[in-house]
């Protein structure tokens, strides 16, 4: 299943984000999306996600998605948006309760999605008991519980220290290894966007406006070995280049606005 | 390569070393379990020196233990539990009307962007006037009987309970709503497992609140019109100076007050355990 920005505006009042950008996610990519501060990355990827309604233009779902997905396109949420009143278990559980699994099911997909993040000794305990990487482990097993086609990643290691990222960052490119799933990545961090995506689209500062579309020339497998980290300090770097003038002024926009 | 250096410990030069001084005394929220029972006992017992010494005219301030016999009279000669029952009756259906309606206001309001623009108004309008100042109106509609005294205190506690859910229900992250409108969860489930326990801390808070209100309301509504209730039995015993049976009646309020705010602090440590 594909996931096509097309030609998506968008303005808060009298406030231009986004325009006219068009991309498309083809089944099993992965797409960084990064860009200066403020240029609309996170709009642009609630407008791709059906959470918001753009002001032109139109996010678009090219093909079935796969068999048994019951959300195709699902999100991890930069502040995990975990239900502090409900357990591990229970949250990874919630966006089944209204899916038409039987509970034997339900009861089969927690267990293997709390398996999968590592968290199944953890299902009784409530998110305030966690570490923030472990509360972004239950955003992932609830997100992998529904068997999306593409997943919506909204800077999902900003909130977190740099140890713990790390962590994290092998558990995506080992969940995303076997091209089973896409996904949309927005993140500020050019080191996560290169480590992790197969094209990086880089907009521009506000309204944001597609600058480039950058193809990481490696393998995700490949970009783990120790001789891939020149090259990868050369994409990074060359990443930067591209948005260091505009970050600078989109950071000076924001202490004057 | 990493060069690794040894554990180091203290060296022993000539020169004589100090502690640094500790500065972070204070201003910390905790406190002794038994200070405050241990002041109130402290208190008693002043009181009660006081008033056997005969330092205080008893008309004025009966002693603790006066007022102690004429709870114990009340109790044994029935008095007290026909005075609080009616009290109980009144509180318990005033408070549940207003409730059960200052909750469904409420949601109303939280929830619906024209319940919010028609609510707010009204509320806004309404909840400043001191609702005891209706009760004559609604002795004029309702008669004179219980339901006037009923209609006072659900009114009060409509309003705290309509104004604390809707606070509540603003309350809840909005990233926890979109979290589950991007599972496609339907409405009603999104109000009944995400904003239902999100906005249920304010709504307790609340309940706090409105039990106040209806302790109040009920004391004054019985002041003004009632045979029986603690607030007749307060008003009828400073009528006939009896300060010792007077104070009686304001210790069973205080008692009754003290035991309602137990039962929510239980209905937090039950609902609320998560935090």
């Amino acid at each position: 299943m594909d996931l096509i920005a097309d030609h998506i505006s968008h303005r808060f009042g009298a406030l231009d984000v986004l325009d006219d950008v068009s991309f498309t996610v083809r089944a099993g990519e992965v797409v960084a999306i990064v860009g200066p501060s403020g240029c609309g990355k996170s709009t642009l990827l609630s407008i791709l996600g059906g959470l918001l309604r753009p002001s032109k233009g139109a996010a678009e779902l090219r093909g079935a998605p796969p068999a048994g997905s019951l959300n195709p396109l699902t999100f991890v949420f930069q502040d995990f948006a975990l239900l502090p009143w409900n357990t591990v278990e229970e949250n990874v559980a919630f966006p089944l309760l209204h899916t038409g699994l039987s509970a034997g099911e339900r009861r089969a997909v927690i267990d293997d999605a709390l398996r999968r993040t590592g968290l199944t000794d953890f299902r009784v305990a409530y998110p305030k008991q966690l570490s923030g990487g472990m509360r972004q482990r239950v955003g992932i097993a609830r997100a992998l519980a529904v068997r999306p086609a593409i997943l919506l990643m909204d800077e999902p290691l900003s909130a977190l220290d740099s140890q713990t990222r790390e962590l994290l960052m092998e558990d995506f490119v080992g969940l995303l290894a076997d091209g089973a799933m896409g996904a949309v990545y927005v993140t500020h961090n050019l080191e996560e966007a290169v480590r992790l995506a197969d094209r990086v689209v880089v907009l521009s500062r506000r309204p944001g406006r597609i600058r480039e579309i950058v193809t990481i020339p490696m393998t995700r497998a490949e970009r783990g070995m120790a001789d891939a980290r020149g090259p990868m300090a050369a994409l990074q770097g060359e990443l930067w280049s591209l948005i260091r003038k505009e970050a600078i002024d989109a950071e000076r926009e924001v202490q004057h606005a | 390569m990493l060069d690794r250096a040894p554990p180091e410990t203290k060296d022993q030069s000539a020169e004589a070393t100090r502690p640094v001084a500790f500065r972070g005394a204070g201003f910390t929220s905790g406190g002794s379990r038994y200070a405050g029972w241990i002041a109130l006992a402290l208190v008693i017992a002043i009181w009660q020196l006081a008033g056997s010494a005969g330092w205080v005219n008893p008309l004025f301030l009966p002693a603790p233990s006066a007022i102690a016999v004429a709870i114990t009279k009340l109790a044994t000669s029935g008095a007290l539990w026909q005075h609080l029952s009616w009290s109980i009756m009144r509180i318990g259906t005033g408070w549940i009307i207003g409730t059960v309606a200052g909750v469904i206001v409420g949601f109303a309001i939280g929830l619906s962007t024209m319940a919010r623009g028609v609510g707010i108004t009204f509320i806004s309008a309404l909840f400043p006037i001191p609702k005891i100042a209706l009760l004559p109106l609604l002795i004029l509609w309702l008669g004179i009987g219980e339901e006037p005294k009923i209609a006072t205190i659900a009114l009060g506690v409509f309003f705290s309970t309509a104004i604390s859910v809707y606070s509540g229900v603003d309350a809840v992250p909005r990233n926890l709503i979109r979290m589950a409108q991007s599972f496609n969860v339907p409405f009603h489930a999104i109000v009944r497992r995400v904003i239902w326990p999100g906005a249920l801390p304010s709504i307790l808070a609340g309940f706090r609140i409105t039990a106040s209100v209806a302790l109040l309301l009920v004391v004054s509504a019985e002041m003004i019109g009632a045979q029986y209730g603690i607030g007749a039995f307060v008003l009828q015993a400073g009528n006939l100076m009896q300060t010792d049976q007077l104070l009686a009646g304001v210790v069973i309020l205080s008692l009754f007050g003290l035991a309602v705010g137990k039962l929510i602090n239980l209905l937090e440590t039950r609902l609320l355990h998560w935090r």
